[in-house]
C-alpha cells in the first residue's frame, strides 16, 4: 500500500490521470444530477436555440437541434463506459482462457488456438467490425459484438505469451509432481501471475475501446441517433467547422480525456503491478 | 611500496527507494597494488556486486543511487571524473568478466566481430584484418588452438567453458591494468571452472595484472587470490593474506563460514547460527596487526 | 534384505528419433534401499536431470522400468504413485509461486492427497511449518517475504507434506549462501531419520555429497559408470572421470589437498 501511494506521489501524471478518470467516471454514474438538460439525451428539438455558441446555460453551446451539448456529452460518457465495460467484460475472459490453454497445453491445442487467433489478428480491426457491422443492423449491441470480435485475439496473444514463460517456472512443476489438476494448474496458479499485465492492459484498454467505438460512430456504423455518441457528435459537427467549431471540439475534448485519463492510469498500473507486458 | 592500481576508501552507498533509504555499503576500505591478486568474498546480499559495479563506474549514473567515499583508479579519483571519463576506462584500462560466459557474449555478433569492437575502444583505428590476427594471438593464449574456427563461430555455437576462454581473452585483450572477476565460472560444470581459473590465473600473472575477485566460494578464493576481503552485510569484516586467514580465521563470520563449507574428507554438517550478533565484530586486518 | 524402495531397471530415455535422437540416459539399472540417501552426480548433459524427471513421472523412461516397491510404476501415474515419490527443487525463487501464499502452496498437497480432515489442515500446514523450521505463522506470508532459506524449508515442508516416502532433491541447497546451506542439509538430514525418508540427491556437488549420501552413483554422458558406498567412492574410486570429478572440486583446508593430490596423482598413471 505504502509503495503503491510512494508510486503515485512520485508521478503527477497517473495522478492525473486519475483525477480524469474519476470525472468521466463520476459524469457517467450521476449523469442524470449533473447534466442541466437530463431530457436532451434523447429526441428533444429547439430551434430556439439552435446551435448556439458556449454561453450559459449552455456551457459547451447546443447542437444544431438545440440540444445541450455538455448534457448529451454526459450522456455519452454513460454510454462509452458501459459500451467499454461489456466489451472487455465479454473478450477478456475469451482471451485469456484461450491463452491459458494454448500456452499450458500446447501441442495441437496450441496450434488451432493461435491460428485462429492470428487470422483475427491479421485484419485490420477497423475493416472487421466494418464488415460485421455490415452483415448485421448497426446496432449499440452489433457494435459491441463487432467491437469484442476484434478485441479478445490481443489478450489471448498476451496471455499466451506469458503462460508459455510461467509453464517453465518451478512452481508449475511443483504443482504437476504433487498431481494437482490441470484446471489448478491453468486457473489457480498460472493464471494469477497473468493478471499483473491482464489488469494493466485492460485499464488501457478502456481508453481504446472508447476511441474504436467513437470511430465507429463517426463513420455512422455504431451507436444511432437520437442516442449521444462522442463519436457520431464530432462528425455531425464536422461539416460546420470551423464556424460552428465548438460541435467538434467539446465532443472531440471529451474523447482526448476519456483516453488520455485511462492511458495514465495504465501507465501508473503496470509500475504499481510490476507487469512487463 | 607502489602506488595501489586501485584504492577504495571509506566508500559509502545507499539507494533510494520508494520507502526511504537503504544503505548497502556502510564504508568499506579495500586496495590492490599492480599485478595483485585480490578476493572480495561474500554472501548474497553483502555488498560484494555492488563495490564491482562502482568501480566499474556503472552506478554512479543511476539516479536512486548515493556514493559517498573515494574510489582511485591508478591515482585518479573516479568519483570526480565525468561518466564520458569513466565510460573510456572500461573495456581499456579495466574490464569484467561476468558469472555467465554464454550469455555476456552477444549472440548475434561472430566472435571475430566482438573482438574487433573491443580492440576498437583502445585503438578505433584499428583494422579488422589487423584486429583479427590480434584476436587469434590472444585466443592462442587462452589455449584455444582453433582460433580460425572460433573466431568465425557465433557463440552459441560453443561450448560453455570456450566461451568462458573467450571472455577471458576479450578482458585481457586491451592489456588492462585491473580485471574484475565477478563470480567467474560459476555456471561453469566444476572441471570446466578449475580449468578456467587455472587459465585466468595464468594469464593475469603473465601480463601483470590487477584483478578484483569476487566470489562467494571460499575454496575458490583460495586457490586464486593472494589477498583476500571478507566482506559482510555491507561491512569489511576480514582482510588478509589468504594464506594467513584460512590457517587462523579470526572473526566470528569468517569463522561461521569456514566451518560451513562441506569438506571433501568428510565429517559431517556442522550446526552454524545464519546469523549472530558476533558477526557485527570490528575488522580484523591481518597485515595490521604483523607488519612486515 | 527387505525389497528396495525404488528399482531402476535397464532404464533408457531417447529425446527425438532419426539422426537427431539423443540419448539422454543409456540403461541404467540400480536399487535403492528405503532410508537410504544414494547421490547422483554428473555435470551438465550427464543425464542426471533426464533421470530425476522419470523418477518423478514427469515423462516415462523409453524402455526399461521404474518400479516402487515392487510394483512397476506405467506412463501415467496414479495419484498414489505421485503421492509416494517427491521433488525438491534448485531454485526456491521459482518453485514457489509468488501470487499464492505459503498456506496455500502447502495445502495444495494436502487436498490433492486428501490428507487430514478439510478442517485440519489448516492445523496440519502448521505443524509442517514447524517441523522445517519455520514458525505457523508463516502460512498466511507470501514467498516474496522470505529468504531463500526459508522458501527451500517451504519446499522441502511441501515434499513431507504429500507424506511422501522417497523425495527427489535436485540441487536443493546450490542456490543458498554457505551458511544457509549448511543449515538446510542439516534440516534434510534429520528429517530423513525421523520421517524414514529415502533421498534422490541430484547435485554436482561433491563436498555436499561426500557429507550427506550413504552411496554415490556417477553418471558421464547418459550412463552410470559408476555406483558405490560414498566411503569407497571418495578413496578408491575405480573410474578416472570419478577422480577427475573429485580432483577439480575446489577445497579449503590441507587434508582436502592432500585427498585430492592423491587422486590426481592416480589419474596421471592411468593416463595412456
Amino acid at each position: 500500500m505504502r509503495r503503491t501511494f510512494a508510486i503515485l506521489a512520485a508521478n503527477p501524471l497517473s495522478l492525473l490521470g486519475l483525477v480524469l478518470v474519476a470525472l468521466v467516471v463520476i459524469s457517467a454514474v450521476f449523469a442524470d444530477f449533473i447534466a442541466p438538460f437530463p431530457a436532451h439525451r434523447g429526441a428533444v428539438v429547439d430551434f430556439a436555440n439552435f446551435n448556439q455558441p458556449p454561453q450559459w446555460p449552455y456551457i459547451f453551446g447546443t447542437d444544431l437541434v438545440g440540444r445541450d451539448l455538455f448534457s448529451r456529452i454526459i450522456y455519452a460518457y454513460r454510454i462509452s463506459l458501459v459500451l467499454g465495460i461489456v466489451v472487455l467484460a465479454i473478450a477478456v475472459p475469451i482471451g485469456v482462457t484461450i491463452g491459458l490453454l494454448a500456452g499450458y497445453l500446447g501441442g495441437w491445442t496450441e496450434y488451432l488456438l493461435m491460428r485462429l487467433t492470428d487470422v483475427f489478428l491479421s485484419i485490420p480491426p477497423l475493416v472487421l467490425a466494418m464488415s460485421i457491422m455490415g452483415v448485421l443492423e448497426p446496432t449499440l449491441t452489433n457494435g459491441m459484438l463487432a467491437v469484442t470480435a476484434m478485441w479478445w485475439p490481443w489478450y489471448a496473444r498476451l496471455v499466451y505469451n506469458i503462460t508459455r514463460g510461467e509453464r517453465e517456472e518451478g512452481y508449475v512443476l511443483a504443482a504437476e509432481v504433487i498431481g494437482a489438476s490441470r484446471g489448478h494448474v491453468i486457473f489457480r496458479e498460472i493464471l494469477p501471475n497473468c493478471m499483473p499485465a491482464v489488469i494493466t492492459k485492460m485499464t488501457l484498454d478502456m481508453g481504446f475501446v472508447i476511441l474504436i467505438a467513437s470511430s465507429l460512430s463517426f463513420l455512422g456504423l455504431g451507436v444511432q441517433p437520437p442516442t449521444p455518441d462522442l463519436g457520431s457528435m464530432v462528425a455531425a459537427g464536422a461539416t460546420y467547422l470551423p464556424d460552428s467549431w465548438w460541435l467538434t471540439v467539446f465532443p472531440g475534448l471529451a474523447i482526448l480525456v476519456a483516453v488520455f485519463g485511462f492511458n495514465l492510469i495504465g501507465d501508473a498500473l503496470r509500475d504499481i503491478l510490476g507487469a512487463d507486458q | 611500496m607502489s602506488a595501489p592500481m586501485l584504492d577504495i576508501r571509506d566508500l559509502h552507498l545507499s539507494f533510494k527507494g520508494h520507502t526511504g533509504l537503504t544503505e548497502v555499503l556502510h564504508g568499506i576500505s579495500l586496495h590492490i597494488q599492480p599485478g595483485e591478486r585480490v578476493a572480495l568474498v561474500g554472501e548474497s546480499g553483502s555488498g560484494k556486486s555492488v563495490t564491482a559495479r562502482i568501480v566499474l563506474g556503472l552506478l554512479q549514473d543511476l539516479p536512486s543511487a548515493r556514493i559517498t567515499g573515494q574510489v582511485l583508479f591508478d591515482g585518479r579519483d573516479l568519483e570526480l571524473m565525468s561518466s564520458r571519463a569513466r565510460h573510456a576506462l572500461r573495456g581499456t584500462a579495466m574490464s569484467m568478466i561476468f558469472q555467465d560466459p554464454t550469455s555476456s557474449l552477444n549472440p548475434v555478433f561472430r566472435i571475430a566481430d566482438q573482438f574487433h569492437d573491443v580492440l576498437r575502444r583502445a585503438d578505433p583505428s584499428v583494422a579488422k584484418a589487423a584486429a583479427h590476427d590480434r584476436a587469434a594471438a590472444i585466443l592462442a593464449e587462452v589455449s584455444i588452438r582453433d582460433a580460425q574456427r572460433v573466431l568465425n563461430a557465433y557463440p552459441f555455437q560453443l561450448s560453455g567453458g570456450m566461451n568462458q576462454r573467450v571472455m577471458i581473452a576479450m578482458a585481457l585483450a586491451n592489456e588492462p591494468a585491473l580485471l574484475i572477476a565477478d563470480e567467474p565460472g560459476t555456471a561453469l560444470d566444476v572441471t570446466v571452472q578449475a580449468q578456467t581459473l587455472q587459465l585466468m590465473r595464468r594469464l593475469v600473472e603473465d601480463h601483470h595484472t590487477a584483478v578484483l575477485f569476487i566470489s562467494h566460494n571460499l575454496g575458490v578464493v583460495r586457490e586464486f587470490a593472494d589477498r583476500l576481503y571478507v566482506i559482510y552485510k555491507g561491512r569489511m569484516v576480514e582482510q588478509g593474506p589468504t594464506d594467513a586467514v584460512f590457517a587462523d580465521p579470526r572473526h566470528p563470520y569468517t569463522r561461521a563460514l569456514m566451518a560451513a563449507v562441506p569438506h571433501l574428507t568428510g565429517g559431517g554438517i556442522p550446526e552454524i547460527a545464519e546469523a549472530s550478533p558476533d558477526f557485527a565484530a570490528p575488522l580484523v586486518d591481518h597485515e595490521a596487526e604483523a607488519p612486515s | 534384505m527387505t525389497a528396495p524402495i525404488l528399482r531402476l531397471s535397464d532404464v533408457s530415455r531417447t529425446f527425438g528419433t532419426g539422426d537427431g535422437a539423443v540419448h539422454a540416459v543409456r540403461s541404467v539399472s540400480f536399487d535403492v534401499a528405503a532410508g537410504e540417501c544414494l547421490a547422483i552426480v554428473g555435470e551438465s548433459g550427464s543425464g542426471k536431470s533426464t533421470l530425476a524427471n522419470m523418477i518423478l513421472g514427469i515423462y516415462p523412461p523409453t524402455t526399461g522400468e521404474i518400479a516402487l516397491e515392487g510394483t512397476v510404476l506405467p506412463a501415467r501415474r496414479a495419484l498414489a504413485h505421485r503421492q509416494a515419490i517427491q521433488l525438491v527443487q534448485q531454485n526456491p525463487l521459482s518453485s514457489l509461486n509468488p501470487k499464492r501464499s505459503i498456506g496455500a502452496t502447502l495445502r495444495l498437497a494436502l487436498d490433492v492427497h486428501g490428507i487430514g480432515a478439510p478442517a485440519d489442515r489448516a492445523a496440519i500446514v502448521g505443524a509442517l511449518l514447524e517441523e522445517v523450521g519455520l514458525a505457523a505463522e508463516y502460512a498466511r506470508r507470501a514467498p516474496a517475504a522470505l529468504s531463500g532459506g526459508q522458501r527451500q524449508r517451504v519446499a522441502i515442508a511441501r515434499a513431507l507434506a504429500c507424506q511422501s516416502r522417497v523425495v527427489v532433491l535436485d540441487e536443493p541447497t546450490s542456490a543458498l549462501d554457505v551458511l544457509v546451506q549448511a543449515r538446510v542439509l542439516r534440516l534434510l538430514d534429520a528429517l530423513r531419520a525421523e520421517r524414514g525418508l529415502t533421498y534422490i540427491f541430484i547435485t554436482h556437488d561433491l563436498s555436499v555429497v561426500r557429507n550427506i549420501a550413504d552411496r554415490i552413483a556417477v553418471f558421464e554422458k547418459g550412463r552410470m559408470i559408476e555406483i558405490g558406498d560414498t566411503e569407497t567412492i571418495f578413496s578408491a574410486p575405480s573410474q578416472t572421470y570419478t577422480r577427475r570429478l573429485i580432483s577439480a572440486v575446489p577445497v579449503i583446508t590441507g587434508d582436502e589437498l592432500a585427498l585430492r593430490d592423491k587422486l590426481a596423482a592416480h589419474t596421471k598413471e592411468d593416463a595412456p
